[in-house]
């Protein structure tokens, strides 16, 4: 744990200019990953620059039907929300899968896609990991994995003494149900506004295990974006864990199935919240039965790279998610709609 | 025999005495003491498991604004003992596991110490170290004698030759995880050296007994016990880890020696007591069963093989419960311990009963699925008379009442079939027994005064959230024949008279003793009638301790386990125990001891799993994130019923103890229901759902 400077901006711009200025500024929204970080001398800031006073509170309904959250709205907020409840089932129980009640309070839309990805190996200084000390190697592999990566993992990897090597995941559930959703981030940055899709805000490590998303350096997740789900479309979020609360998922299953169309989108199984674009496409147009899931799910996990290690390693995961989807999938095909 | 007390008081659901000071938060507990301009500690612990350090540069760490003092072992003071190599705090460059205590820094915030303690740079000459367990280890040797003056080895018969002429047997092995003590509150001490006092050391410490804190401390430092004094009026739980000190006593002593007048207060972080607060060993359990057609055991074999550490030996009594607890004409059992390059072992609740009780219950359930015999029904047709080990008589043995009426409180004749389906979920049921010895230390001394019209006990004994506060005032009423409310019992100071530990579940069986003797000698000498101030100290009565038999509480546990056919997932929807353990004091605060046992039995069934990285000789899952505890999602219907069960022999109140039971053969019911429901028998703890996927349709 070190010092840092802490800073409270009058505004969004000020907010993001003071971080740009800044090579080791940060952001803080909630700060339930944050400041655990910061205790165990993992994030070591020289300037905290608090935004959660700053970026909007508010759910708005959008011309298109869908749904505006600002960044500052609580997880427990917008889990709470009727509007978010009804339409967009799949976020609403996403959100109330994670953390606890305390900490859904804390943590924020613009904060909580941001957390870092998880590694038991990461938050010990004093064992090498590529994402915090870059070159020193993954303690990961041949390690305890049972948190880890399965997709997305370079199929020359892993080598736990390659320089970039990493395979831990991403803890988020809300980053899930908001990639299934298609969902649009708005940006803040240095050189002004831009919007992405969800789906492109995280990264897999690929040369640069120290970066889990796209964004620049000073740039803040104003807003998340939620288009209208077609006429009719049902979903459903499914997160499978070791107890029966306050776990982040071995697997989860984000889906929506509409007249068809079957979205997915996993957690728990790579370094960014995995849309099964492979799975999707198979399914696409077919019909949606228990065989064709299973079959779109084992074209989805042909590069599914079972991690070694001690307690077992991780191979688990690879039938588990299949079955989660399978019955996720067939929970929102079969049940009566309400 | 011994002539029980009246009970009038006891028995009595009572509210806690401590409960309301607790729940507004003026309750204070170690780290919290009111004292004037405290400094802070922050320990820097060895980052590697085994070698020695070459330099150690505390530089950056003193040059630091506000950081008051820096230790290390090339300054810090020479201790008196270093007998007990966990005590020996700094006296060396030598570095025996990873996590152990290679400095401290004292600042005058938490936040500067933590810092300084990061900038404290230590140089390492590594050596080759070997922390992993393995059932075949090389070294693995017999101790001298295991925990609690249990023999390391007992053998009567001739096991092989039952199993190799058996009609049926069960040969298989088992192991429990490595499990590490987190009570809520963290290990924690206020520190005061004051030298120009008549008592210049006083600890403000989280610990199960003040009197043995007390005395570890005066060893280590080579102090005269008067002139150290250890208060704890609250403890945030203990379950053993605060049973016996720990470094951290230790290293707090020392800070505070090197600060004269400066009130030190140190308190472990949860990642540094995966390292430094007692766990106990993973075990790996042998067992063989032999029986003939009707289920009765001709032979019942355990060999454990367990771990310790290379510094300090500490050698768990996993075989313990397999030596008395069912009949068999031939029986073995063994303890063999690795010396490892880990963290010390200690108490965890129920050493011994508690992974002692997981192989075995398990290999009991095999063995009725092999004979095809109700598994309630093979306990019972092993139910001994005497006692296997000692041949001595029961003073009450309840295990088989336990067994029935459990059965009936759980629905058992009515159970579901193997592998029962309701919607998503595959339900199953199963039992296992309880056990735990009736303890009563030698030595603890209780006062009695009269004092504004009220009696007034002093016994320095310790309340870890068990219920000491409010059951030593039952049981000085109904000594005294006085009313509840006209009687106080102070506690958790050693200004008060010596107290025994908080453990073996012996703190009610020996304080109670000894507040019944002085109640009666108070009595004697004063009548009815007493003056202000009239006042006598009573001792723990040896001599009426019996020892013509062999006292245990039982029990028996139920558990129904749903299992998801998709995922896996395990749930508990009910659990219940029934126990035979003597006389209940308070039925509040048992139902609590209990109910709290069966959770962690639960815990360690489904969720505890200290997963050992012996590439770099530490737990990978060392914080409560990783380090899984069940939580309250995962516990459903769980009940603690007892029976009214008459002991004369164990002691006054008739009591038995109940902090511990709760915890013994949790994991094993837990296990055999999911037997039940899946076809799948995990041997190996935790069950998680990887381990039943591949059985699921």
């Amino acid at each position: 744990m070190k010092p840092f400077a802490f800073a409270r901006p009058a505004d969004v711009a000020e907010a993001v200019r003071t971080v740009a200025a800044e090579p080791d500024a940060v952001f803080l929204g909630g700060g339930t990953n944050l400041v655990d970080l910061l205790k165990l001398g993992v994030a070591r800031p020289d300037r905290v620059v608090d935004v959660r006073r700053l970026t909007s509170r508010e759910i708005t309904d959008t011309a298109d039907g869908g749904l505006r959250i600002g960044a500052a709205v609580t997880n427990s907020e917008l889990a709470a929300d009727r509007r978010v409840r009804e339409r967009y089932p799949v976020l609403a129980q996403a959100l109330l899968a994670g953390a606890t009640g305390q900490l859904r309070n804390l943590a924020t839309v613009g904060g909580n896609p941001l957390q870092r990805t998880r590694c038991v190996y990461f938050t010990d200084v004093s064992t090498p990991c590529n994402k915090r000390e870059p070159g020193t190697g993954c303690s990961a592999v041949g390690g305890y994995t049972r948190y880890h990566a399965v997709l997305g993992v370079d199929a020359a990897l892993p080598d736990a003494s390659a320089p970039k090597t990493c395979i831990a995941t991403h803890p988020s559930d809300m980053a899930v149900a908001l990639a299934v959703l298609d969902a649009q981030v708005q940006v803040l940055g240095p050189g002004g506004a831009r919007t992405m899709p969800f789906g492109e805000l995280h990264r897999l490590p690929g040369d640069d295990p120290t970066r889990d998303t796209v964004l620049e350096h000073g740039e803040l997740i104003t807003a998340v974006d939620l288009p209208p789900l077609p006429a009719g479309a049902r979903s459903a979020y499914r997160k499978v864990r070791d107890r029966a609360s306050y776990a982040f998922a071995l697997v989860s299953v984000a889906a929506v199935v509409a007249d068809g169309e079957v979205r997915l989108a996993l957690g728990g199984v790579a370094h960014k919240p995995w849309r099964a674009t492979r799975a999707e496409e198979v399914l696409a147009g077919g019909p949606v039965t228990e065989h064709a899931v299973r079959h779109a799910m084992d074209v989805e996990l042909t590069a599914a790279q079972p991690q070694p290690g001690i307690d077992g390693g991780n191979g688990f995961k690879i039938p588990l998610v299949t079955r989660t989807v399978v019955a996720t999938v067939r929970d929102l095909t079969s049940e009566v709609p309400a | 025999m011994t002539e029980l007390l009246e009970p009038r008081a006891i028995g009595r659901d009572t509210v806690r005495r401590d409960g309301e000071a607790k729940v507004r938060g003026t309750a204070t507990y170690a780290i919290e003491t009111p004292v004037e301009h405290p400094a802070y500690a922050h320990p820097v612990q060895a980052t590697v498991a085994r070698g020695r350090i070459t330099a150690i540069d505390t530089s950056a760490a003193e040059a630091l604004d506000g950081v008051l003092v820096v230790l290390t072992h090339e300054n810090a003071e020479r201790l008196a003992s270093t007998d007990d190599r966990e005590f020996a705090v700094l006296q060396g460059d030598e570095v025996a596991f990873r996590g152990q205590l290679v400095g401290v820094v004292v600042a005058e915030t938490s936040e500067l110490a933590r810092q300084a303690a990061d900038a404290v740079r230590v140089t390492y000459a590594e050596q080759p170290h070997d922390s992993e367990l393995r059932v075949d280890h090389p070294d693995l040797y017999a101790p001298e004698q295991v925990n609690a003056g249990h023999p390391t080895d007992t053998a009567e018969g001739d096991v092989a030759a039952a199993v190799a002429t058996a009609a049926v047997t069960v040969e298989e092995t088992y192991s429990t995880a490595m499990y590490f003590n987190n009570p809520l509150e963290p290990h924690a001490t206020t520190a005061l050296w004051d030298p120009a006092t008549d008592v210049p050391l006083t600890l403000w410490d989280s610990t199960q007994g003040v009197h043995p804190a007390r005395a570890a401390v005066c060893e280590v430092f080579g102090l005269e016990e008067e002139r150290v004094r250890v208060v704890c009026p609250f403890v945030g739980g203990g379950f053993g880890s605060k049973g016996t000190p720990h470094a951290n006593l230790m290293l707090v002593t020392m800070a505070a020696r090197a600060l004269p007048g400066r009130p030190v207060k140190l308190a472990l972080t949860r990642q540094q007591m995966f390292a430094l607060s007692a766990y106990r060993t993973p075990t790996i359990q042998k067992i063989q069963l032999a029986a003939d057609r009707t289920g009765r055991l001709q032979a019942l074999a355990l060999d454990v093989v367990e771990q310790t550490s290379r510094i300090k030996e500490f050698a768990e009594q996993t075989a313990a419960p397999a030596r008395m607890m069912y009949a068999s004409p031939n029986r073995r059992t063994t303890h063999r311990l690795a010396a490892l390059d880990v963290p010390v072992p200690s108490w965890m609740r129920a050493p011994g009963e508690c992974p002692g009780m997981f192989g075995p219950e398990v290999a009991m359930d095999e063995l009725a699925e092999r004979l095809g015999v109700d598994p309630v029904e093979l306990r019972i047709r092993n139910e001994p008379e005497v006692d296997p080990e000692t041949g001595k008589p029961w003073s009450s043995r309840n295990l088989v009442h336990c067994l029935r009426e459990g059965a009936e409180r759980f629905g058992w004749a009515e159970r579901p079939p193997a592998g029962h389906r309701e919607g998503a979920w595959l339900v199953g049921t199963g039992v296992a027994s309880s056990v735990y010895p009736t303890m009563r230390q030698a030595k603890s001394t209780a006062t009695i005064r009269f004092e504004d019209g009220r009696y007034v006990a002093e016994i320095g004994a310790a309340d870890l959230g068990t219920g000491a506060w409010t059951v030593l005032p039952q049981i000085t009423a109904d000594a005294l024949d006085v009313d509840l409310d006209d009687v106080e019992v102070r506690i958790g100071d050693t200004r008060y008279p010596v107290a025994s530990v908080a453990g073996g579940s012996s703190g009610t069986n020996t304080w109670g003793s000894a507040l019944v003797v002085a109640a009666t000698e108070f009595r004697s000498k004063f009548g009815g009638s007493p003056a202000d101030g009239d006042e006598v100290s009573g001792d723990v009565d040896q001599a009426s301790k019996d020892e013509d038999h062999s006292a245990y509480a039982f029990g028996a546990q139920f558990a129904e386990v749903r299992v998801n056919v998709a995922t896996g997932e395990l749930r508990v929807p009910r659990l219940y125990g029934v126990f035979g353990a003597g006389r209940i004091v308070n039925p509040r605060t048992a139902r609590s001891q209990l109910i709290g046992g069966m959770t962690m039995g639960l815990s360690m069934a489904l969720h505890e799993n200290g997963v050992w990285d012996p590439r770099i000789g530490q737990a990978a899952t060392h914080d409560l994130a990783e380090y899984h505890v069940t939580v309250n999602a995962d516990v459903g219907d769980i009940q603690a019923h007892w029976l009214d069960e008459h002991d004369p022999y164990v002691n006054a109140m008739g009591s038995k103890g109940i902090g511990e039971i709760g915890i013994t053969g949790t994991a094993a019911a837990v296990v055999n229901a999911v037997h039940r429901a899946t076809g799948v028998r995990v041997r190996d703890l935790p069950v998680t759902l990887d381990k039943v996927l591949a059985a699921l349709p």
